[in-house]
This record gives structure tokens, sequence and C-alpha cells, in this order.
């Protein structure tokens, strides 16, 4: 029997991203929060100081700052034919853990969405046909604008102090930006990186192919700042450990170095970690939640009442708990009835790599966001008639380091080990060098997220289970964004070239990104989304789940943080503003 | 509070056995040979990697999901084996020495030829060698896979003895600050690598 603790204004469930910058405005507002963390407390002194936060071994083999499969993971099938399997270790996408969540260990890259990413289906349908969208796809528009976000993707990038050069502000194109962003309100907080070789010919060579490369835009400081919050960040020192790490210079953007120092001022806020949220409570309409229970780590169960439930725990874990706590009707792909699992979408990711001739790249200079990028081929910026496929991703020179344990080039046809092996190592490390398409993932009927009917987690409870694998649409764009790509590398003139298109089927095995988005989307229509515009559950109106990706109706060809982001801010003015006045349902 | 990282001690093997050893020794020195380029797995400390790796939690597959049922599926799903990477290498090794005694008239892996220890270790690769109860493709990948881990992670772990690995591709290891270096472009960044622990020229002699 759980034992019950004082009522709360809100209870938020993972205190990442999305759970700092809601609780950051609430307790601004004064209502009394509580964030319950399943992972541990980490701060970047006494958790990834520059003392031993470059292990490569540690943290980014061994995985040390995400997800124990032990305590939570998922089954995995690629279609509903195959019999699910637990995934016993990570490695083809890597949920976070602990405070700060994927937050902390993220590459930094900071990409706006496309306005007509907004408005996927109609903008499609009308300009090639509805007739020729597979029939199986379900891709539907987003419930928001490009420009009614535009002022969120600006705070939360205001907040991360972002570091880019603007392509469009206010509708005038900008030198040296992307050409084919939205309109921004402002210039990027601050000023791009400085690049190394690698990327430096992958621009000369865009641009001679007739592209337009503009440095990607990086959560990685060009310069150290002070943000909206009061807090200062650090200049990036391009040490090359970024992904899968913790920043030790304080450059990084993240929960701890942007809004957690400013967050725990507030006496109205507390947090509670390694303590693991089992169910939201329900009333006995079903259509109000009372609270939370979560158990401690000895086992204990605590109930937390409160007005508010936030939802911020990483995508899969929103779907998984609102599955186990009954809100919402879970998806049945059979019928295509049902919202909660439903859209659950990917990244479509593949490469060209390159070995360069007389060329001394020093690739382990790097962050998680430097890089030159071009846009050309990215969501509809391209005419897609005659091509067979719709979506598309943006694509470039953005190697995050290179370090020896995961990143050892040889020349193809090169054994695994022995002599030829390492003389191969030795000669290659330092002209070898990578170019990457980050693609879009479109929705599709039998692609969802669902309880599994064998495997438990250490609780006792269902595992949630994936059914995934691409799409023809997904692997014939993935062909031609990897040639357009091979073309560019060509004019590097490499002395060896491999392209590798993205193929099916879907493997767990090969890390792709964490990037893993849907089963919770938001909609227009109760019929085909979980949440509304202001991320409000449907059926349980003090439920949201303000911005995790378990939000995106299917995914684009861009990382998905500042989007994340965004909708956290435009969720918390949805609440403060309105539903605080009225709570019930917002639409 | 994370646990900041302890080096591994010198001393006794902590997981293998004396033959184990000899036999993970010796292997570890076939997939990274020595050369003039440097020293091999050997000399690099790989086999004391591993077998601190395997004593602690990483053999023990401590936080992976070990629940059964463990069901055989498709390549895509992952690793399916009920064995923690510690029994997985002491079934291999004793299958892999008893192969070796029964093909080679009782001998022991160190003691053949580099050419037919390179051979063996093909066979396995390859799975044409077929050990006992082991998949023997599986079971060099993963010895392949550590041997390398521990020729290239920070020398705390107790391979890459000496920064051989980074300094045989130029890795600087954990220098952690290159700002005034990334708009160098193609000049060879000129300064030693470094470890967690720093350097063995930074220890003052007696």
């Amino acid at each position: 029997m759980a034992r019950k603790l004082p009522a709360k204004d809100v209870v938020i469930i993972g205190l990442g991203w999305t759970g700092s910058i809601l609780g950051y405005e609430l307790a601004k507002a004064g209502l009394d929060v509580v964030a319950i963390e399943r992972g541990p407390w980490r701060d970047t002194a006494t958790d990834f100081p520059p003392a031993y936060a470059q292990d490569e071994l540690r943290y980014a083999v061994r995985l040390d700052l995400f997800l124990r499969p032990g305590q939570e993971t998922l089954t995995f099938r690629n279609n509903g034919s195959q019999t699910a399997l637990p995934i016993r270790s990570f490695s083809g996408f890597l949920p976070g853990n602990g405070v700060g969540g994927a937050g902390i260990h993220w590459n930094g890259q900071t990409w706006r969405f496309l306005p007509t990413d907004f408005q996927l289906r109609s903008h499609l349908e009308q300009r090639y046909g509805k007739e020729n969208l597979p029939a199986d796809m379900t891709i539907q528009d987003w419930p928001v604008s490009y420009d009614e976000l535009e002022p969120y993707y600006d705070r939360f990038e205001k907040l991360c102090g972002t570091s880019g050069k603007a392509g469009n502000l206010g509708g005038q194109r900008q030198p040296g930006g992307n050409p084919f962003e939205g309109w921004r309100s402002s210039e990027y907080p601050t000023p791009p990186l400085k690049q190394g070789l690698g990327a430096t010919l992958f621009a000369e060579a865009a641009r001679k192919t007739g592209h337009s490369p503009f440095p990607q835009p990086a959560s990685n400081l060009s310069e150290a700042y002070v943000n909206p919050l009061g807090v200062k960040l650090g200049q990036c020192t391009y040490c090359g450990f970024c992904e899968r790490f913790g920043c030790g210079n304080y450059a990084k953007s993240s929960p701890q170095t942007c809004v957690l120092p400013a967050l725990l001022r507030f006496p109205n806020f507390s947090a509670r970690t390694e303590s693991e949220v089992v169910k939201i409570n329900l009333d006995s309409t079903g259509k109000r939640a009372t609270g939370v229970t979560y158990v401690d780590t000895s086992g204990e169960e605590w109930e937390q009442p409160a007005d508010i439930v936030l939802m911020c725990a990483f995508s899969f874990f929103n779907v998984h708990l609102m599955l186990l706590s009954g809100i919402g009707k879970p998806y049945d792909a059979q019928s295509g009835q049902g919202v909660v699992g439903r859209n659950y979408a990917y990244q479509t990711t593949s490469g060209v790599s390159l070995i360069l001739k007389d060329k001394i790249l020093n690739p382990f200079i790097a962050t998680g966001a430097h890089g030159m990028i071009i846009d050309d081929y990215n969501g509809d910026n391209f005419d897609h008639t005659g091509l067979g496929f719709f979506g598309g991703g943006y694509m470039g020179a953005g190697q995050t380091g290179a370090r020896p344990i995961q990143t050892r080039p040889v020349p193809k046809g090169t054994p695994k080990w022995g002599a030829e092996w390492k003389q191969a190592t030795a000669e290659t490390y330092q002209r070898a060098f990578s170019l990457a398409t980050h693609g879009s993932s479109y929705s599709y009927k039998d692609c969802y997220l669902d309880l599994d009917p064998t495997y438990k987690d250490r609780l006792g409870r269902p595992l949630l289970r994936m059914t995934f694998d691409f799409h023809d649409n997904e692997l014939k764009m993935s062909a031609f964004l990897t040639d357009r790509l091979a073309e560019i590398a060509k004019a590097m003139d490499p002395a060896e070239m491999t392209a590798s298109p993205r193929k099916g089927p879907y493997d767990s095995t090969i890390y792709q990104t964490t990037h893993n988005t849907g089963g919770t989307v938001m909609g227009a229509d109760p019929a085909t989304s979980v949440v509304n515009r202001y991320c409000q559950s449907w059926d349980v109106h003090n439920v949201f789940v303000p911005g995790g990706a378990s939000v995106f109706p299917q995914n684009h060809g861009y990382n998905p943080t500042d989007t994340v982001g965004a909708l956290a801010y435009w969720t918390a003015d949805a609440i403060r503003d309105r539903y605080l006045r009225n709570p019930g349902p917002l639409v | 509070m994370a646990t900041p990282p302890a080096a591994v001690r010198p001393g006794p093997w902590m997981f293998f056995t004396a033959d184990e050893a000899a036999l993970i020794e010796a292997a570890v020195d076939r997939l990274i040979p020595p050369d003039h380029r440097g020293p091999g797995g050997k000399d690099a400390g790989c086999a004391v990697f591993i077998d601190r790796q395997l004593a602690g939690p990483y053999g023990r597959a401590e936080g992976l999901y070990t629940r059964p049922p463990f069901m055989p599926g498709a390549a895509t799903q992952g690793d399916q084996l009920p064995d923690a990477p510690a029994a997985r290498y002491r079934t291999g090794l004793k299958a892999l020495a008893d192969y070796i005694k029964s093909t080679f008239a009782g001998k022991s892996f160190r003691d053949l030829a580099p050419g037919e220890q390179d051979k063996v270790l093909k066979g396995l690769e390859s799975g044409s060698i077929v050990l006992k109860d082991v998949k023997s493709a599986a079971f060099f990948a993963l010895l392949l896979q550590n041997t390398q881990e521990g020729f290239f992670a920070d020398p705390i772990y107790g391979g890459n003895r000496e920064m051989a690995g980074w300094k045989l591709v130029g890795f600087p290891g954990a220098r952690y600050d290159y700002r005034d270096w990334v708009d160098r472009h193609n000049e060879p960044y000129p300064f030693p690598p470094v470890s967690i622990m720093g350097r063995s020229d930074w220890t003052v002699r007696e």
C-alpha cells in the first residue's frame, strides 16, 4: 500500500529538458512543483569533470550515463509476424537516464523544422496529389504552425545560447546562413563555431557543385554566454567528447548548464531522484488524474497527489506510462483504431566515408555539432515529382570526433586484425573523414508501440514493445540523398570513397540515432492524436506531455531537441496563461 | 555522484587462470602484432585489460536485461545469449584449448607457430573451426572487440600501455582543449598523448 504524501500543485515525471523548463516556468508562476526522476542526480563538477569526462570506454562504450536495460528496456521486432525480443543491451539507440536526461549526452545539434513540415500532409497532397501518397503512410499535419512556434524556438535557442548564423531574418535572406530555413525573429545568440579542415573541404566542394553550405547550429558554445535565466555557460574547447558524454566545460547546453542552477533557487520546487513513477492515478470518472505513484530505491511505494501531471520522460517512456495508466485508447495496428502507441517513427540516416589524399585532418578536434551542412535536399526544399518518395534530410560534414575505440577507419578490403590491419589503421586515421545524411522518417500504419505480452520489467510491468521497419519511401529517399552526398564527396577528390545508403531491415544493434518519436502524438483530431495542440491529453485534461518527441506526428529531416524545447515553452505558456485560469480541456 | 575512475592494479590475474591467460596473451599478440610502429597486444596490456574487465561489472553483464525467456531471434533483434561475458570467455577458452589439443597433437595455442596461430584465429573468425557448445565466430568477435577496446581505451584500464594505441594513430588522448588548433588546418598536432592519469614522463623517477 502506497504511503500518501502531501499534495502538490504540479508533479513532473522526469527531469530532463522538458521537465526542467516546465519546472522553472511553473515554479516562477508560484506553483508548488515536485519533479520525480527515475535516475540519479547529476552535476558537471561531480559527474563529468574535465579530469575524467573524456573516458571513451566508460561513457561511449560501456554507456555509463545511459539508462540500464535492467532498469527498463523494450522489446523489438521488425514486423507483426515476428516475436518481439528484449533489447538486452542498448546499442541502436541510447535512452538517457537521470537528471538532465538525454540533454546531457546529446551532441547539441539544434535544428528547427521547416514551415512546410508542420503542414506535412496537406502540403504534400496539395502539391503532389493525394493519390500519390502511400496508402499506409499515416503522416498528419501538426496542430501548430511554424509561425506560432517561432517565438518558442527563439526562447529555447536563447536558453541554450546556440551558436550559428541565421539564413532568414524576418523573411530577409542572410548570406552565410541556411537559405531554406523558416524565418527567424533574431540572429543566433552566439556566432558559429570554428570549422576543421574536413568540414571546410566539404563546404568548398558543396559550393562548387551548386549547393549552399552553412555552419550547423550548435549548442556547443562558440563563446561564453549568460542566458536569460542568468546562468553562465563556458566556451567550447573542441575536445571531441560530446556525443555520449557529459560536458566538463559547461560549454554544452543541458538542463545542468542552462536551467537547474536557476530552478533550484525556487523554494517551491523540489526533486526526488532514483524514484520511478509506476502509474498515473485517475479518479473514479477516469477523466481527471489525482497524481502519481512512485517507487523509491528501497522498493517503498509513495503516492504523490497533484493537480497537474506533466509527462516529461524520454519519448518511449511517456508512451509506456500512458499505456500502463489507462490514459487514452491503445492503438490497434490491425484495425488502425486507437491512438496511444500510434505513429512511432525514427530517423533515416546514411553516410559517405572518405579517405583523402595527403591531408592532416586532426579528426579528434571536434564538437558534437560543428560542421558544415547543406539543406538543399530536406523536407520539400526540392521537387519530388517523379522521384517515387517524399521527405528528405540535411547532409554534410558533422563528424563529432575520432575517439579511437569506435572510430578507426581503414581502406576497403583491409582485414579486421593482424599486421595489415595495424598498418592500415595507423596510415588512415589522419586522412579519413565521414559525411552523413540525416533523413526524415514518416509514420506508417504498421509502425507502432504497445505492451509486450511476455517480457516484464524489474517492477513486474510489461515492457514496451516496438514494431518498426523502414519502408520503401524512406529507403528510396536515403538512396537519393546518399547519391547527392556522394556527388559532393567526389568533388573533394578522395583517394577512396564508400557510400552507404540506409538499407532495410531496421537493425536495432547498429547505432543510428536516439531520435525515437511518436506514440503520444499531438493533433487536431482525438481520433488520430493523444494530445491536443497544447500537448494536453484529450482524455484526462490535467495530464500534459509537454513537448517530448513522443508528441511528433512523424519525424522530419532534423534532430528533434530544438522542437522539443520549443514545445515545452509553448505548453508552459498554455498552462500558465490559460489552464490555471480555467482548468479543463483547452481545445 | 559518480565514482571517479580507479586505475587497475598490476599483479596476478583476477579472472583468467594461468593457462587461459597464456592463450589470451598469445592471441592478442596476433590480433595486434608487434612491429616497427610499436608494441603488440600483449605488451600493450590487452590481456590485462580483458582480465580486469571480466572480473568487473562488464564480465557479469551488470545492468543488462537478463530476464528469461531466452529465445533465438533475427539478427536485427540483438544478442539473446543467456551467458554474461565472463561465462562466455570461460566456456569459449576451454573449448578452444580442447580443439587445439586434439588438432595439434596435445599442444596449446601458445606453442603453435605464428602462422598456425593465425590460421586458427581465421578459422574461428569465419566459423570454419567448430568448437564444442560455443559459436566460434561470435566468440572470436567478442575477443577481437575486447582486444581493440584494450588497445585504444585509456591506460587506466590496464591496456594501451604507454598509450601505444593512441601513438599508433596519433590520437592525443585526454587533452580536452583544442581551441588553439581547430583552425590550424593541415598542420600535425605536435603534442604527445596524455591519459587521465597523466603521462609516465611526468612521474619523478628516483
